[in-house]
């Protein structure tokens, strides 16, 4: 024999349901005020000056609070990250997908090891040489060797101009 | 009073918790089975109301302080980051502002009724002294909540009130500079009054704590001012009676709550303050918030600057000693048919003294804030005492269930109360 819902029945729901949805909508901004805010957002992107940087030249720039690494590379740098038998590497990856135009290499300088910055110009490859515990990275900002795992990370970027990058 | 524990676990776990904590137990027999008086009206929704808006103003002031710089020259325009830049944070600020205001007139009818049902008088003594004291750190919290966005209104309150001190004989001046932390109200006197603003919250709810144990002890006053005689006739269980006409009342307290925040939500507040404080330029008129203005009536009512803050803190004081200064046998205001007009009349002065705290300290603002400074005190000092040697009251009802019986029409019988579900 089923039991007919009652009136009451139906106000205890529909209350219930109310304040669940009130609940939610009171919870949201509680939770959501402690993302970032319209400042930290506004500083998610940053326009970069490149027509000034000469071949060969090495620019960092500050990025969500990261340095970033702009590389005016030479043709001899891109031919060296070119040919390169991806096999060999601890993190595989051709320098074609790491850059959208050969010339500039923009990669984020922070060590994938455990975070220090890596010094421009150094090491066996000439790439990027980080002193805190060795690791050694090539003109494409990939690891060769020390205790790094992964390769220097490359940010979103794009070409506002040939002279004007966005970067993030 | 919650001896009356119906508690009885089957779940083993819950017997287990029990056995090292009886927690559980303790909040069933205060919030579930607690013995309600049957005859409460809504005047009595105020206590879980200020419980809800302590919250409120702990949770949305927390997530204000992620925000908040309280530093003198970044205070202010950290204060328009939140409203300009951080998520949702308009309607946080505004609810903290507007919650602070609400805090106020929620504890001043709470207050009203005590002081209406006779509910300061015994046994309940320090339920009603402690009540004071949670006045006291709501009034300490609100002032220095008001100072932290660095407005003129901020600065010169602040001014104005911490120079009080300095009215002390001998060591005034050295209190008072002990207070700022240098000579004059500044970035140190911003900092601790920030530290004491996060702390002093805390302290309010454990004195709330004292304060609904206590009421717990000697159990609910009500509106007939009758001691609960027999459990069955008298009370229903808090849980569900008391506990859903409170969370009505408290929704419709938000619903005025609300209106403030998103329709009116700078009403209440001081235009002035949306100007960075500038030590070089006094406002002309500096007011405090309006849960201040009766005070500030007083205070300045009288010409002499020691008696002036000496007459402001009494005020507040002389609610302490109000068990003893009523000697009327009967409790309720409802059978007192003198107090009650001089109870509406208190409730005039209360008000008239709120206006005139807002009105510039001249011409027949002067007398009046006199006039009714002096109503202020003769209602405790004078008519309280008197009243109850010569009041002729009404019969008072022999019970709780008497009372209620005959506000029904005696033809109703008793029901027991029923829950269902």
């Amino acid at each position: 024999m089923t039991v007919e819902p009652t009136r009451r029945d139906f106000l205890f729901i529909a209350t219930g349901a109310v304040a669940a949805v009130g609940t939610a909508a009171v919870v949201w901004p509680l939770i959501s005020q402690m993302s970032p805010d319209a400042s930290t957002l506004a500083l998610a992107s940053t326009e970069v000056d490149i027509g000034a940087i000469p071949v060969g030249q090495i620019v960092t720039i500050k990025w969500r609070g990261k340095p970033v690494f702009i590389r005016h590379r030479s043709p001899k740098e891109i031919d060296d990250a070119a040919k390169v038998d991806v096999a060999t590497l601890p993190d595989p990856q051709t320098d074609a997908a790491r850059v959208q135009k050969p010339e500039w290499l923009i990669v984020v300088g922070v060590c994938t090891h455990l975070g220090c910055i890596p010094l421009g110009h150094a090491g066996e490859y000439d790439g990027w040489f980080c002193p805190c515990h060795g690791s050694v990275y090539d003109t494409s900002g990939r690891i060769r060797k020390g205790p790094a795992p992964r390769n220097l990370a490359v940010p979103q970027y794009s070409f506002l101009t040939a002279a004007k990058v966005k970067i993030g | 009073m919650h001896g009356l524990s119906t508690f009885e676990p089957k779940n083993g776990l819950v017997k287990w918790l029990e056995a090292r904590l009886p927690i559980l137990s303790f909040m069933h027999g205060s919030f579930v089975a607690y013995p309600t008086p049957k005859n409460l009206n809504y005047w009595w929704t105020f206590g879980a109301i200020l419980s809800f808006m302590l919250i409120a103003q702990i949770v949305t002031g927390i997530v204000l302080a992620m925000h908040y710089t309280p530093e003198a020259t970044l205070a202010f325009s950290s204060v328009e980051k939140i409203m300009r830049d951080v998520n949702w944070g308009w309607m946080l600020r505004y609810a903290h502002s507007n919650g602070a205001s609400m805090f106020f007139l929620a504890v001043y009818i709470h207050m009203f009724r005590g002081l209406y049902y006779g509910s300061y008088k015994a046994p309940r003594e320090v339920l009603w002294i402690l009540g004071v004291i949670i006045f006291l750190l709501m009034m300490a919290t609100g002032f220095m909540g008001y100072v932290l966005p660095w407005g003129q209104m901020s600065f010169w309150g602040a001014t104005v009130i911490t120079n009080l001190f300095s009215a002390i004989p001998f060591v005034g001046d050295d209190v008072t500079t002990w207070l700022w932390g240098g000579y004059s109200v500044d970035n140190p006197t911003l900092n601790r009054f920030f530290a004491l603003h996060y702390l002093l919250p805390f302290m309010i709810v454990a004195v709330v704590g004292l304060h609904v144990w206590a009421l717990h002890v000697v159990g609910q006053n009500n509106p007939d001012g009758v001691e609960i005689k027999d459990v069955a006739k008298d009370t229903v269980p808090f849980t569900p009676h008391a506990t859903m006409k409170d969370g009505f009342g408290i929704i419709c307290f938000l619903l005025l709550y609300c209106w403030f925040v998103f329709y009116v939500p700078n009403y209440l507040g001081d235009a002035d303050n949306y100007i960075p404080a500038n030590p070089m330029k006094t406002p002309p008129h500096i007011v405090p918030e309006w849960y201040f203005l009766p005070y500030y009536a007083i205070l300045r009512s009288i010409p002499d600057k020691l008696a002036g803050v000496i007459a402001m803190f009494s005020a507040i004081a002389v609610l302490a000693f109000l068990p003893w200064l009523d000697t009327s046998k009967v409790r309720s205001g409802k059978y007192r048919p003198i107090f009650k007009i001089f109870f509406w009349v208190f409730v005039g002065v209360g008000v008239g003294l709120g206006y005139l705290g807002a009105m510039p300290p001249e011409g027949g603002y002067v007398l009046a804030a006199r006039i009714l400074g002096v109503a202020y005190f003769a209602f405790f000092l004078v008519v309280l005492p008197l009243l109850g040697l010569f009041e002729q009251t009404r019969p008072v009802p022999a019970s709780i269930a008497d009372a209620v019986l005959a506000k029904g029409g005696a033809a109703h019988g008793a029901p027991a109360p029923q829950t269902l579900g």
